[in-house]
């Protein structure tokens, strides 16, 4: 047991970026069947599905994120997030493993990041030949004012 | 905030209201010995609870209230209109108290020496001045309409304020918690952990057993205490039932869709099952969401008396269908509208005593509320007999307000331009007065109402008055929808703002066409504006416009939106959206379907303002029913195909709903057809043919008393609307007579007669030595031709008399019956004449029971209440046999 302060995070691909989510903001990983398309939603809501008789609002983090469409829109994974009464499922490429990083390793969000991922993140941890920025899953939940109208 | 004031605050605001209430009965009847000591029963119990929670000021002030109610009590004194406005007066400053009170937790400073020295030399039959001035209070009068949020306060685990009614979650767990007493220290004292929950239970159970034994005392004010036959259950307990009811019956739906695709017969017996039992629990479950809608018109005697006593009018307000029950959330939703509408009847509406005796009407005016049930909504109809609305003068301050130009007006009708009275930004009054032009206009009204899926309509006569129609879906929660398809993709409509459904396209009779972009259909000699689905939607190809039209009546107008396909109608469990969806305007939330996949609610109304006004259509569609409003003999008829190739008739107000059933669905029990309808059995028989072997058939289902029956048709053709002549005279069984229709004799359908052939030898019918006669005096021969198949239907011996002279004529020759049913002028004559004497009368009219011709009546019941009308006769003839 280190004498810090530990992080768990829930590792996740969203093209060649690895990204973590805190674990416990995360309340299941699904595979996501059945989205049902909202004609004039604003165009990071992927859609609606039905999680056990619950409707999920799935959110693609890849049109949050500025970032081009997935190649194969079908292989996806998504993560449930509960925001107030709310149920999302936020789309990602891949869910890799839980990995229990030392909060030593953490470094804030670098200055000259674009503006739109620097308000999605909390910092970016050094792993040996790579990073893992922290998502702000709640952030990327959130409405996003500019889009939505 | 002490939990134990948070508590009084709430139960006491409850009790304030139901002594105004009363207290305006008791003023216009102060020999009304029950209302008085239901007044001072409260007043007592107030007075009581500020005394044991130490509020002083509130005690001193209920104490002189009482002492006064006491002096009426004991008949040592008679309440006059001066001594009521003194009490309300003392009502108004509790409220005000309270409100400080939950404001700040403590009573706020002030002194109310002076109410109560009034109060005192009433008490002690000094004379009063007639109209005291208003008190000076740091704060003004609070706004009735908001009382009811104020005096509830916000919740922070519900994250809103609470409704009436509600308890909230910490003041129930304060009632578990409250081991101390208020004023005791705050500190856990060294005790036993049992000993403590023990003393808990005293003190806790005290406000616990009061907040059960209020609400049915207020409800039933008049008999001595009983046991009480209702508890308080929260609020969060029913909607969480309700959820979960609302997850099972989607489950169910799901296993419908399962064993429809496989072939497993052995799952069908306990699916049905499943089916009605769980339809049964959603009933119930509904049951428990409802309430009077009265709760909501509590308030309103104590209105219209204050609007009385500041302005000098007279204005008898008159409540009907207190009893009509809609879903609680519903209730608080209509609550302010209702209130703000009636006070805008009593205040503009209805004149001035000299000024209504110069139009030579009885110088009380009426103001009439009444709410009843028709298909799967409820109506409540705000009328007054007032002065009216003058279109022009709502024209010209729309011109002025800029909402239309001349060139606008010149192309409307009457009707529609009183309804810029829901324009935002218009307000009719033309000086305001203390009591309306608050700030809430009609806009504000229609947007609540329409928030909910409602909608609000309006006729006016200038001279003659106002009416208000209000519509609205019994439940927000679960609600019955069509399944539409636009290219591939579901959706669903609410079925309360869908009108009819037309074809279009090719093989069909309509087709869409194009003036200048705009796009509209004909019907009926008439245009409608469509729009495509898929440009609502802004699908990249809007594909062609065939389909059907889906007739929608929103915003006060009617639309089309054409569909590629028409799927099915399915009870739907409204879910919300989610932030990012909410802003869409054409949608009102998402739904799960029988096969698990998600579909989105279009909201009629978002839809139809998206589409551009078009001026011709609303005129003439107002006009239509202007022309509807003053021909009584208009009717609409739903004309169909069953049997022949002529078309037949149905009056639509008979018709409860319109479904389609698969033919390989309807089973043959006992001697019936029936079919799976809504989990439980439907009967149906067949309107002048056979069913089909095989595909769907058209079936009108009809509802009279609970039960239901089908009429299956070959095909539905159309709806008209026109004035009815009806020629009697058919000797065909199920044929009531024939009308000309669009220049066409179309026989009319006696619906009675096939109900009572789908029920026939389901329902236990009344055994024919116990059948009872009835003898119907009705003029109208289409009244007449529809109401006898239903007496015939619930087991009476029917006989009908077209005319007075019939009547006596029958008297003559002596014929004998338990009950003579007709219009109440009719019915006094026979009386006079000495017709059947000690034999009860009911009448049918639209006026409640006033006058001499209504002198002896056994009942009287309103037009087209068909149960009302077999209940009333059910009592009569029954009371006359014991």
């Amino acid at each position: 047991m280190s004498t810090h302060n530990a992080f768990e995070y829930v590792t996740v691909m969203i093209g060649e970026q690895m990204f973590g989510v805190p674990v416990h903001e995360i309340r299941e990983v699904f595979s996501p069947q059945g989205v049902t398309a909202v004609p004039r939603a604003p165009e990071e809501v992927a859609g609606l599905l039905n999680l056990r008789g619950r409707i999920v609002t799935a959110i693609d983090a890849r049109q949050v994120m500025g970032l081009p469409p997935r190649e194969d829109a079908a292989a996806c994974m998504a993560l449930g997030v509960e925001r107030g009464s709310e149920l999302y499922g936020v789309l990602v490429d891949r869910v890799g493993e839980v990995m229990r990083l030392d909060e030593t390793t953490l470094e804030p969000v670098p200055g000259h990041l674009d503006n739109r991922w620097r308000g999605l993140l909390r910092g970016v941890h050094r792993l040996d030949g790579r990073l893992l920025a922290v998502m702000d899953i709640f952030r990327l939940v959130a409405a996003q004012p500019s889009l939505a109208a | 905030m002490d939990e134990l004031i948070g508590e009084f605050v709430g139960e006491t605001a409850e009790s304030l209201d139901t002594i105004d209430t009363e207290l305006v009965k008791f003023e216009a009847d102060p020999t009304d010995r029950a209302t008085l000591d239901n007044i001072f029963r409260l007043m007592h119990t107030i007075k009581g609870t500020c005394g044991f929670l130490g509020l002083g000021r509130l005690e001193a002030l209920a104490h002189a209230g009482e002492t006064l109610l006491g002096k009426f009590r004991d008949g040592d004194m008679v309440a006059d209109s001066a001594a009521v406005t003194l009490v309300l007066q003392s009502v108004d400053r509790t409220k005000l108290i309270l409100n400080g009170l939950e404001a700040c937790g403590v009573e706020p400073e002030g002194d109310d020496s002076d109410l109560i020295a009034r109060l005192e030399a009433m008490a002690m039959g000094e004379a009063v001045e007639a109209a005291p001035e208003p008190e000076p209070e740091p704060e003004p009068e609070p706004e009735p309409a908001a009382e009811g949020g104020g005096e509830m306060g916000f919740d922070h685990d519900l994250g809103r304020a609470l409704r009436p009614g509600e308890v909230s979650l910490a003041d129930l767990e304060a009632a578990f918690m409250a081991a101390e007493g208020p004023g005791e220290a705050d500190e856990p004292a060294e005790l036993d952990e049992d000993e403590e929950a023990e003393a808990a239970v005293p003190v806790a159970a005290a406000p616990a057993a009061k907040a059960a034994a209020a609400p049915s005392e207020d409800a039933d004010a008049a008999p001595a205490s009983r046991a009480p036959t209702s508890i308080r259950v929260s609020v969060d307990v029913l909607e969480n039932l309700m959820t979960t009811v609302s997850e099972l019956v989607l489950a169910r739906n799901q296993l419908h869709q399962i064993v429809r695709e496989t072939s497993d017969s052995a799952l069908k017996t306990p699916l049905q099952r499943l089916s009605s039992v769980t339809a049964e629990l959603q009933d119930g479950v509904m049951k428990t969401r409802m309430q009077p809608v009265g709760d909501a018109w509590r308030k309103l005697p104590r209105i219209v008396r204050d609007v009385q006593q500041d302005l000098g009018k007279k204005i008898r307000l008159v409540m009907e269908g207190e009893d009509t029950e809609l879903d609680r959330q519903v209730l608080e939703l209509i609550k302010d509208p209702l209130t703000h509408m009636v006070r805008n009847s009593a205040d503009h509406g209805v004149e001035m005593p000299d000024v209504r005796a110069e139009r030579g009407k009885p110088e009380t005016g009426t103001v009439k509320l009444s709410a009843y049930h028709e298909g799967g909504a409820i109506i409540i109809r705000i009328s007054d007999d007032g002065a009216g609305l003058d279109p022009a003068k709502i024209g010209a301050k729309a011109i002025e307000k800029g909402l239309a130009t001349q060139d606008d007006l010149s192309a409307m009708g009457e009707q529609q331009m009183l309804r810029f009275i829901f324009a935002p930004g218009f307000s009719t009054a033309a000086k305001v007065t203390n009591l309306s032009g608050r700030g809430v206009g009609m806009d504000v009204v229609r947007t609540n109402i329409e928030q909910i899926g409602g909608s609000i309509d309006l006729s006016s006569e200038v001279g003659k008055g106002t009416v208000f129609t209000i519509k609205i879906p019994l439940t927000l929660a679960i609600v019955s929808a069509l399944i539409v398809k636009a290219g591939e993709q579901r959706f669903a409509v609410p079925q309360l703002s869908v009108r009819e459904l037309v074809r279009v396209g090719e093989g069909s009779d309509h087709a869409v066409e194009t003036l200048n972009g705009a796009e509209m259909i004909r019907l009926r000699e008439r245009l409608l504006p469509v729009v495509s689905m898929r440009r609502v939607l802004r699908a990249a190809d809007e594909g062609e416009m065939q389909g059907y039209v889906v007739v929608l009546e929103a915003a006060g107008r009617k639309i089309g939106l054409v569909v590629d396909d028409v799927l099915d109608t399915e009870e739907i469990v409204v879910k919300p959206l989610s932030a990012q969806l909410r802003a869409i305007p054409v949608y009102s939330g998402a739904t799960i379907l029988g096969d698990g996949a998600v579909i989105m609610i279009l909201d009629p109304n978002g839809v139809a303002s998206e589409i551009a006004h078009t001026e011709e259509e609303s005129a003439s569609s107002e006009a239509a029913a202007d022309a509807r409003a003053a021909d009584p003999n208009r009717q609409r008829l739903l004309l169909v195909r069953a049997g022949g190739t002529e078309p037949k008739a149905v009056p639509v107000a008979l018709i409860t709903r319109l479904e389609e059933f698969n033919v390989a669905d309807i089973e043959r029990v006992d001697g019936r057809n029936v079919v799976q309808y809504r989990g439980r059995l439907l009967s149906i028989a067949h309107a002048g043919g056979d069913f089909p072997a095989e595909g769907r058939i058209p079936v009108l289902v009809f509802t009279e008393d609970d039960r239901s029956a089908g009429v299956a048709v070959d095909a539905i053709l159309d709806v008209v609307e026109e004035s009815v002549e009806l020629q009697l005279g058919s000797d065909r069984p199920g044929i009531v007579g024939s009308a000309i229709l669009q220049g066409r004799a179309t026989e009319m359908l006696d619906m009675g007669w096939y109900m009572e052939r789908a029920w026939m030898g389901g329902a236990p019918r009344r055994a024919a030595a116990s059948r009872k006669a009835v003898l119907l005096v009705e003029a109208d021969a289409f009244a007449r031709r529809m109401m006898a198949p239903l007496l015939a239907a619930a087991g009476y011996d029917v006989t009908v008399a077209a005319d007075l002279r019939e009547a006596r004529d029958a008297a003559e020759m002596g014929a004998e019956y338990d009950a003579v049913v007709g219009d109440p002028a009719a019915l006094a004559e026979l009386n006079a004449a000495g017709c059947w004497p000690g034999v009860p009368r009911l009448a049918i009219s639209e006026d409640e029971g006033a006058g001499a011709a209504f002198a002896g009546l056994a009942g009287v019941t309103r037009p087209g209440d068909r149960g009302g009308l077999i209940a009333a006769l059910d009592r009569a003839s029954q009371a006359r046999a014991a």
